[in-house]
């Protein structure tokens, strides 16, 4: 009944969204911020730390839907060695692959899951919060929002 | 002003008759019927609400209460027919303590700015209640920070009823000015006991408001019974247009409060050293007012009339029984909320599944529903949730309806679990 589904509710979504990999605060960290979407009430704290001017490590702490988890979880693989301005890009070419549904810079491979959100419009802010509350705990700004 | 119209025909209960008077009832949503189970966040619109609206729009438009022309007068008696109407559907006694918002919000703003400003004084208080809908919780807020008014929250038990004796702890140092709570909660769906709430806090010496956009699409209210100071409700909920709201306020409260805001329309004379405010309700009216919309609204109080309010609420009783039972019966699925006295508005949560994932699995057929915080943070973090899913019925709302969202509701646990 739900087929049509799988294009938002991948398997790795499903899989990730139920048990995150990376969804534990981290004990050491030099950079937080909490995401939050009051209208929906989907939240993530991330914890970031650095290691030689580079992310070393992402955690992160969440109560949201399987699309926010999820993004949380790919996201902390997805930055981990990247240097902050390479993941303020890769959130950037992540925020328009869940708008048209393309990405396939080499850099995504990990994000791509998450491209059927794209037919999903109400929901992109989800998959968006995580990266909205990375790029504040990068800029050292406590807060942020995706709605 | 033109009398009050006349009491509108009435009509039988008749379901199919009913959902063909609402076309959008009739759309497909990605090849499936439509399933609209989101009416407590706006309700869907007869035709007869639209005809009027495009009535006015093609043959009798002007603006209102300033024109000397014929077009101005007539849109004037329209529009104002609005208020006997709303009038005649709370029972007020006087068409006058009717004052014409854009929306229940702005009643809120209102009462909090006008009779928490010009009568409350500082080192009173407020009293709202845990599950209260935000629009019923930031003005109070704001005007605790302009004004040092104290603002109070009276508990609810675990079954999403209002604590009474919780209240009355809140009543007790005689501070309390003003107790503004909700008729039917727009989360839970339960039905406070207002009538003991209006004796509780008069014993007291508080003013009383309530919170009816939800309660008033279901049943009956007179004020006049109830003897409620201030009663807030919105158009777009009760089948009529958005950019309407109606507060009731009682005759006697309206000489002491102030205008809310300033402009045309709400004042007698005007010069740069002074102004001199109109009479109720113009007073509370600045500006050019929602004159279609209240056209449109007129149709619909008149429409839900027809129906009467003793149909509508043993159809309301009907749905919320039959949707208990049958969401009751899905494993995993936990209904928020259990008051004795509820209605159409039902929330839960599943295991397994955040009310979001719910909420597209069901849009995928056609089934709609909200999902999130709906607009009361604050009760969802007292029942230590996160968000909730909530089905919320209308006048149209079938069975069958329900039990298309309940078996759905069984398929999404499989595509979760
Ligand atoms: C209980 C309750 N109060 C107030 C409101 C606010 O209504 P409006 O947004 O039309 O002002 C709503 C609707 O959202 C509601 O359900």
């Amino acid at each position: 009944m739900f087929d049509e589904l799988r294009d938002l509710y991948d398997s790795v979504i499903l899989e990730r969204g139920r048990k995150p990999r990376n969804g534990t605060k981290l004990a050491v960290f030099d950079a937080e911020a909490k995401g939050d979407n009051p209208m929906c009430g989907d939240r993530v704290h991330v914890f970031v730390r650095h290691e030689a001017g580079r992310i070393a490590e992402l955690g992160f702490a969440a109560r949201g839907c399987a699309v926010s988890v999820a993004a949380a979880d790919l996201m902390a693989e997805a930055v981990s060695g990247l240097s902050d301005s390479e993941a303020l890009a890769l959130g950037n070419s992540f925020e328009k692959m869940t708008k048209t549904g393309l990405g396939d810079e080499q850099s995504l491979a990990t994000l791509r899951p998450m491209a059927g959100v794209a037919a999903y419009p109400s929901r992109i802010k989800c998959a968006m919060l995580p990266w909205v509350a990375l790029a504040a705990a990068l800029a050292g700004e406590g807060t942020a929002s995706s709605e | 002003m033109n009398a009050m119209s006349k009491s509108v025909a009435s009509r039988t209960f008749d379901i199919e008759a009913i959902r063909a008077d609402f076309p959008i009832l009739a759309e497909k949503i990605r090849g499936k019927d439509l399933v609209f189970l989101d009416s407590g966040a706006s309700a869907q619109k007869p035709v007869v609400v639209m005809e009027a609206m495009l009535h006015a729009m093609q043959h009798q438009y002007a603006n209102v209460h300033r024109g000397l022309h014929w077009m101005s007068e007539r849109t004037t008696e329209a529009y104002e027919a609005a208020r006997d109407a709303a009038a005649r559907l709370m029972n007020a006694s006087d068409r006058r303590e009717i004052v014409i918002t854009h929306s229940s919000t702005e009643a809120f703003n209102l009462v909090a700015h006008s009779f928490g400003r010009g009568v409350l004084k500082p080192g009173q208080a407020v009293v709202v209640s845990q599950m209260e809908h935000h629009a019923n919780i930031v003005p109070w807020q704001m005007l605790r920070d302009a004004h040092g008014i104290e603002l109070r929250v009276a508990p609810i038990t675990d079954a999403g009823e209002l604590d009474m004796d919780g209240l009355e702890t809140l009543l007790a140092d005689g501070k309390v000015g003003l107790v503004s709570i909700t008729h039917m909660s727009n989360v839970l769906g339960t039905y406070t006991p207002v009538e003991r709430i209006v004796k509780l806090a008069h014993a007291y010496g508080a003013k009383v408001m309530l919170d009816g956009s939800q309660a008033i699409v279901h049943r009956r209210v007179d004020v006049q019974a109830l003897d409620v100071d201030f009663y807030a409700w919105t158009g777009h909920k009760l089948y009529g247009p958005t950019g309407i709201g109606i507060l009731y306020t009682k005759r006697e409260l309206q000489e002491a409060m102030p205008p809310f805001m300033g402009g045309g329309d709400m004042i007698s004379s005007v010069s740069f050293e002074h102004s001199s405010w109109a009479e109720a309700p113009h007073k509370f009216e600045a500006g050019t007012p929602p004159i279609l919309e209240g056209i449109g609204l007129r149709a619909a109080i008149e429409y839900v009339e027809a129906i009467g309010y003793d149909a509508i609420a043993a159809h309301e009783s009907q749905l919320t029984e039959h949707a208990l039972a049958r969401l009751s019966d899905i494993e995993g699925l936990t209904i928020v909320g259990r008051a004795q006295d509820r209605g159409g508005v039902i929330s839960f949560t599943m295991d397994g599944a955040h009310a979001h994932d719910v909420a597209t699995l069901l849009d995928r057929q056609g089934i709609a529903v909200r999902a999130g915080f709906h607009c009361a943070e604050p009760l969802i973090r007292r029942l230590g949730l996160d968000s909730t899913s909530r089905a919320s019925f209308g006048v149209y709302t079938t069975m069958g309806e329900i039990d298309v969202l309940a078996d759905t509701l069984e398929r999404v646990r499989g595509f979760f679990g």
